[in-house]
């Protein structure tokens, strides 16, 4: 009877167990277009390889009036938004919410924030280097994008996934969604996480971690 | 000793009236303040943050005590006609802008009791009367 017991406590320990470990490797997913390819391997059997959307070459210039480029984020994991220093609804929370991530890892390198403005009227590089002062982020770890409407909006709508747009019927001149979208090392969309949400964010906070320990191993 | 009953049954009854004033005034507060908690999420938070500890340099804390009594008749045209001229908040000056927010006197008074009651003030009740009268007197 003793034994019987103690039988059926470790069988229910074992299964718990079983289930932390599943939910440990859990990998983040890849998003957006994908294509594949045909590799020959040396002994002349082919496998195919999935390629994943990535983010293509972009040239824009940071609240310091410097060029910025993917090599700006070579090798980071970072987490990119779009927004306009004078939205007055949703970009407070996202920013809020960004500077805890930005605070948290401070002295981790390997992560960084890109913001970029799809007001490209107002918003000038010196408007944008006000902006992060006042938000007390100002610093290479935090970039804060300006560029031509052109290349900010397709850059957010194809290869993002963010929806923005200009609207003259809004209050404010624009509407946008406020996703932050998180990029590893080799610049493949890895997660888009409502900013506004606190439980999104928050599993943000919890992913950022699965990706630099991936790109470790 | 008859004069002592009546006297006693007199103070007991205007002590009454007294403390079923100031319930039915703290139960109206309690609601205003309930009210202005909503009303806060859904039109300040964003900026001002949970807790009324601002963001940043852009939008400065609702915490400072002194400036909230010594500024309490202009709040209700903070809220109406937004804020563009710099402010000093906790020894800081801010430069930012305060969108306006046309809300009814009601909903501002709400709104104004619950930011002198919560995020540590204790200023008790503010009426839409009130609202009405410091709206007329907007700097
Ligand atoms: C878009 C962001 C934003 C929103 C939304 C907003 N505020 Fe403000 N608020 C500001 C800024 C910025 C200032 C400072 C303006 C300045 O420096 O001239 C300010 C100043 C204030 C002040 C006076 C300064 C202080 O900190 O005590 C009060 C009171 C205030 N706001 C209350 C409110 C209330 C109530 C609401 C909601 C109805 C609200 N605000 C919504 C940005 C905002």
């Amino acid at each position: 009877m003793k034994y019987h017991l103690t039988f059926r406590y470790t069988f229910v320990l074992a299964v718990i167990l079983l289930f932390c470990s599943c939910k440990g490797e859990r990998k983040l997913p890849y998003y957006g277009m994908r294509d594949t390819k045909t590799v020959t391997n040396n002994d002349g059997s082919t496998t195919v390889d999935t390629i994943y959307q990535t983010i293509p070459a972009f040239k824009l210039l940071n609240q310091d009036s410097t060029e910025i480029t993917n090599d700006t984020f070579k090798g980071k994991v970072y987490v990119a938004d779009f927004f306009f220093t004078s939205c007055n609804t949703i970009c407070p929370i996202m920013h809020r919410n960004m500077k805890k991530i930005f605070d948290n890892y401070k002295d981790n390198a390997d992560v960084m924030l890109l913001s970029h403005t799809i007001d490209f009227k107002y918003d000038t590089p010196s408007v944008l280097k006000k902006y992060a002062q006042k938000l007390g982020v100002d610093g290479p770890k935090w970039q804060f994008a300006y560029g031509a409407k052109d290349t900010v909006y397709t850059l957010a709508t194809k290869s993002y996934l963010v929806s923005v747009a200009q609207d003259d019927n809004d209050k404010q001149g624009y509407v946008h969604q406020g996703f932050l979208i998180l990029i590893d090392k080799d610049r493949r969309i890895r997660g888009a996480y409502d900013g506004t949400n606190p439980e999104q964010v928050a599993q943000l906070e919890k992913d950022i971690p699965l990706l630099l320990a991936e790109d470790k191993s | 000793m008859r004069k002592l009953i009546i006297l006693l049954s007199f103070s007991f009854t205007v002590i009454c009236i007294f403390y079923s004033c100031q319930t039915a005034d703290s139960v109206q507060r309690d609601a205003y303040y309930v009210n202005g908690r909503d009303l806060y999420i859904r039109h300040c938070q964003n900026c001002h943050g949970e807790k009324g500890e601002g963001l940043g340099e852009l939008t400065p804390p609702l915490t400072d005590s002194i400036f909230m009594k010594q500024n309490k008749t202009q709040l209700a045209c903070f809220i109406k006609n937004g804020v563009s001229k710099p402010l000093t908040i906790h020894g800081k000056v801010y430069e930012g802008k305060m969108p306006d927010f046309n809300l009814a006197p009601i909903d501002i008074a709400q709104l104004i009791v619950y930011i002198t009651n919560g995020f540590g003030h204790k200023q008790g009740m503010y009426t839409p009367e009130q609202v009405a009268a410091d709206l007329n007197k907007c700097r």
